[in-house]
């Protein structure tokens, strides 16, 4: 069972190493290493996810990933992060580990049944 | 989980267009159909550039190399924006070039026709990536995330490429008539090959249905081929070209052109690597590839010596305090 888990779930950003695939083992020997690039495409908001690259340090990664991902003014700050050092959560463990929120719903304000008359709030 | 309750959990976010993300559990074909078209299709945006390459210290103006160098950079990007995707399936960068250097991997064929005048860096632009726009907006839609997500920003890019080729074509068509010449041969050379872009009819395709189901395909082969066909006929008609196909024909029953019979015999010869470009390509790619490698070790091992200074240097100042 686990077995069969572990087998399937890979290949995440941060993952690479798990991402053995179909077809075994591979040799990442010599490849520069996998960075994730985020970019903020104006001041003001978050970093977001742009996708990844191949570099050798996080300096070549900064200056790639504004090569590959910022061609067309769609960023004004770029981070990297070795993949490596992403850990992503488990897809299968979703329902449990969302579950604390499901069942919460006078967290929202629609939750509270108020008189139509009340105003600014 | 059992393996059928993970293939019904597949199936049923397939069913509700929920998109499938790289962590995910998904059938071994899948998977491996996935890497499939997504190399093939970073090979192609790779390989493309080469044919590209070839005008940019010819382009006739400033402005127009200026363009080409910006067009030819977004196919390496685009070619970056896949290979990227891919990985996420669980093979490697270098397997990759690996299968493409080797001739395991194929990538488009209609890079291994000559561009032998300017004209064909328009045709290109105009007929070859309008072809590949037909094939590619669909895509954004396509079930594997990352793969999606790559065709979005694709797009984007994509339709400044078909723009700057039809711009090509309608200022030779435009032009003396030695230009307008050269525009014409430039698309009765281009029109049969990006025709058959769209790959073999549905009949001869086997996997279509396959595709389909698992939504990395959502139009046929023949549908997207009706589809370009018939806007790319009027667009010729409105620089004054001539698509070279005596059969062409509106027919009002169906609301579509009409065209005649593809060579398909050309297409599959091509494909297996007898088109008049398919060794300089490789061998060119091959080539970068081998040329590049004393400066990717050398990348490697300066970042490493660099680590290992500053881990030294911590040592001492710790040691110091």
């Amino acid at each position: 069972m686990n077995q069969f888990i572990n087998k399937n779930l890979y290949g995440d950003y941060g993952d690479k190493e798990q991402a053995t695939g179909a077809s075994g083992t591979h040799s990442t020997a010599g490849e520069w290493p996998l960075w994730e690039v985020f970019i903020r495409s104006k001041a003001g908001l978050d970093h977001k996810h742009a996708g990844s690259l191949h570099a050798a340090d996080a300096q070549m990664a900064i200056e790639n990933a504004r090569d590959v991902y910022t061609r067309r003014m769609e960023g004004v700050s770029i981070w990297v992060v070795e993949s490596k050092n992403i850990h992503a959560s488990d897809p299968y463990e979703a329902a449990s580990m969302y579950e604390p929120a499901n069942d919460k719903v006078y967290r929202h304000p629609t939750f509270y049944n108020l008189p139509d008359e009340l105003k600014h709030m | 989980m059992t393996v059928h309750s993970f293939q019904e959990h597949f199936d049923a976010k397939i069913d509700n267009e929920v998109m499938i993300e790289p962590r995910d559990w998904m059938p071994d074909d899948y998977r491996k159909t996935l890497i499939r078209q997504i190399s093939q299709h970073a090979h192609s945006e790779i390989v493309g550039m080469l044919p590209e390459g070839n005008w940019i210290t010819r382009a006739p103006s400033l402005r127009r190399k200026a363009v080409l160098l910006a067009k030819v950079q977004d196919e390496g990007g685009h070619g970056l924006y896949l290979y990227s995707a891919a990985e996420t399936l669980g093979i490697t960068r270098d397997e990759m070039y690996d299968q493409l250097h080797t001739g395991k991997a194929k990538y488009s064929s209609i890079f291994n026709y000559p561009t032998l005048t300017w004209a064909d860096i328009g045709a290109i632009g105009w007929l070859v990536d309008g072809a590949a726009i037909m094939n590619q907006v669909p895509l954004c839609r396509t079930s594997y995330g990352p793969y999606a997500r790559a065709m979005v920003r694709v797009c984007k890019e994509e339709s400044f490429h078909q723009r700057q080729g039809f711009e090509i074509m309608m200022t030779l068509a435009n032009g003396t008539d030695v230009q307008k010449k050269m525009a014409q041969d430039a698309l009765n050379r281009w029109w049969w090959p990006s025709i058959m872009m769209f790959g073999p009819n549905d009949a001869d395709s086997p996997h279509t249905a396959q595709s389909m189901r698992w939504r990395i395909k959502r139009f046929t082969n023949d549908e997207l081929r009706q589809k370009f066909i018939d806007v790319t006929v009027e667009q010729a008609r409105l620089i004054g070209l001539t698509v070279p196909d005596p059969d062409l024909k509106w027919n009002e029953e169906r609301g579509h052109y009409d065209f005649g019979p593809i060579n398909w015999d050309e297409f599959w010869n091509v494909v297996k690597g007898n088109g008049p470009c398919n060794k300089e390509r490789l061998d060119a790619r091959k080539k970068a590839w081998e040329d590049g490698a004393w400066v990717r070790d050398a990348a490697l091992a300066h970042s490493e010596k660099r680590k290992a200074r500053k881990e030294n240097k911590e040592v001492k100042e710790v040691k110091a305090a």
